[in-house]
């Protein structure tokens, strides 16, 4: 009944396990055991959504006719505003390639764009992450930008078969290059591992002020260039010390948002990601 | 025992997915520091329930699924899981002898023990962001559940005659 000797296992256990952090941390090469169990894992994580997406389809169901067609009407009205501003975006972009092509630079393309919603969200307090239901499965490589209607949201540290793992901007391991759209003052934006940002290492006499809006600049080829980020909330200027104390506040609903657009940036091919710039953010 | 063969592995499994379930599914943000570590609390009860068969290894391999599940880095809960489980094998004997205060102080113990290494392999990789002592709070939730978690699966065991 007794086990045979359980100190040779626990040593084996304890030699595979370090060696599988080591290699999760330094190399590329435990992934594929990552995804082969993610086939596993995930199946866990959609049911755990299930009652969330059972009460939608509830609620859904069991709205009355007049307030469908109302929000319809509503769409409708939302899609043809939508769809002027479209109109005027196509013309600017023409006329954007134009004069990147007499600035012998090169053109930004339509990044390629998906849907996913989200099914988890991670139980550690430590970590800011997001469980989302589309995987390598469908073209979800690791490293690519996540947005809502807002602005962005994060970026795939881990591609599941099924199911991907999407590191938030307001961890606290996480920075990116973000600029001032109002001037194009350039600072490193990172997460608070609460709900704010802080802007890391600004000069006391840079011009940022509040309520400015920062967006991605596209240094570090992680992120797409030109996409809202974050607003700025509060400045401090402290006697004595170097830099500035910014915070602000990202744009996008990371507490509301349910489904979550994946992109693709085609202007420059994304360079072979390891582990540890993964885990670090940008 | 007329029958002493192992049997029930697969109810096993499913006990365990089910506590998978329960550490991954949504809750209050404040409620997150009092969650329980589901799936050591059943692995504990089948080492303590089963030793011959559930051991080391087992630990170590639903500790890996636990890495997979919450994206954590390969072999951190593995190896907590795996120590669990190890410490569990050495003092089963003694477990079922205590009296209820003194397994949920053992448990308490156990799980601040895990969650202790498992946060210093996150802390070595720079994802840890509240001091340690927090882990308190799932430990101290675990140990109080400890009863119950114990009672549901005595009731799985004998209604599927797990061996």
């Amino acid at each position: 009944m007794a086990p045979a000797n359980p100190s040779y296992r626990l040593l084996i256990a304890l030699v595979l396990a370090i060696i599988m952090m080591v290699l999760d941390q330094r190399t590329p090469w435990a992934t594929p055991l990552r995804h082969a169990l993610g086939y596993l894992t995930a199946p866990i994580h959609y049911l755990a959504h299930l009652p969330v997406d059972s009460g939608e389809w509830l609620t859904e169901q069991a709205q009355s006719r007049d307030s469908l067609q109302e929000e319809n009407r509503r769409l409708k009205r939302q899609a043809l505003i939508l769809e002027q501003k479209v109109q005027r975006l196509a013309v600017l972009e023409a006329e954007n390639v134009r004069l990147r092509e007499l600035l012998n630079s090169s053109a930004e393309l339509d990044a390629n764009v998906l849907v996913a919603e989200i099914i988890g969200v991670d139980p550690d307090p430590n970590r800011q992450e997001l469980v989302i239901n589309k995987g390598t499965g469908d073209q979800v490589v690791r490293g690519q930008a996540v947005l809502d209607a807002q602005g962005l949201i994060g970026q795939v540290v881990d591609a599941g078969p099924l199911s991907s793992q999407v590191l938030l901007i307001t961890d606290a391991s996480h920075a990116m290059s973000v600029q001032v759209n109002r001037n194009g003052v350039r600072a490193v934006l990172a997460g608070s591992g609460q709900t704010g940002l802080k802007l890391l290492y600004v000069p006391d006499t840079a011009d940022i002020e509040e309520g400015d809006l920062l967006v991605s600049t596209g240094l570090g080829q992680r992120y797409p260039r030109g996409y809202p980020v974050a607003r700025v909330t509060d400045i401090r200027h402290q006697s004595g010390a170097a830099f500035a104390d910014i915070t602000a506040q990202p744009t996008a609903r990371l507490d509301r948002a349910s489904h979550v657009l994946l992109v693709q940036s085609t202007e420059a091919p994304l360079a072979p990601v390891t582990g540890k710039e993964a885990s670090d953010g940008e | 025992m007329v029958n002493d063969r192992p049997a029930g592995t697969g109810v096993i499994i499913v006990t365990l997915l089910i506590a998978a379930l329960l550490e991954v599914i949504p809750m209050p943000d404040s409620l997150d520091w009092v969650r329980p570590e589901w799936m050591l609390l059943v692995l504990v009860y089948w080492v303590l329930e089963v030793p011959g068969r559930i051991g080391v290894l087992w630990g170590f391999f639903v500790g890996l699924y636990h890495d997979v599940l919450v994206g954590t880095t390969l072999g951190q809960w593995g190896l907590s899981y795996a120590l669990g489980a190890f410490v569990m094998l050495a003092a089963y004997k003694r477990m079922r002898v205590f009296t209820l205060i003194q397994q949920c102080a053992v448990i308490f113990l156990l799980v601040g023990t895990v969650s202790l290494l498992a946060y210093l392999v996150q802390e070595s990789v720079g994802r840890t962001l509240y001091p340690p002592y927090t882990i308190l709070y799932a430990s101290l939730s675990s140990a109080v559940l400890w009863r119950p978690v114990c009672a549901l699966l005595r009731w799985v065991q004998l209604r599927f005659l797990v061996r």
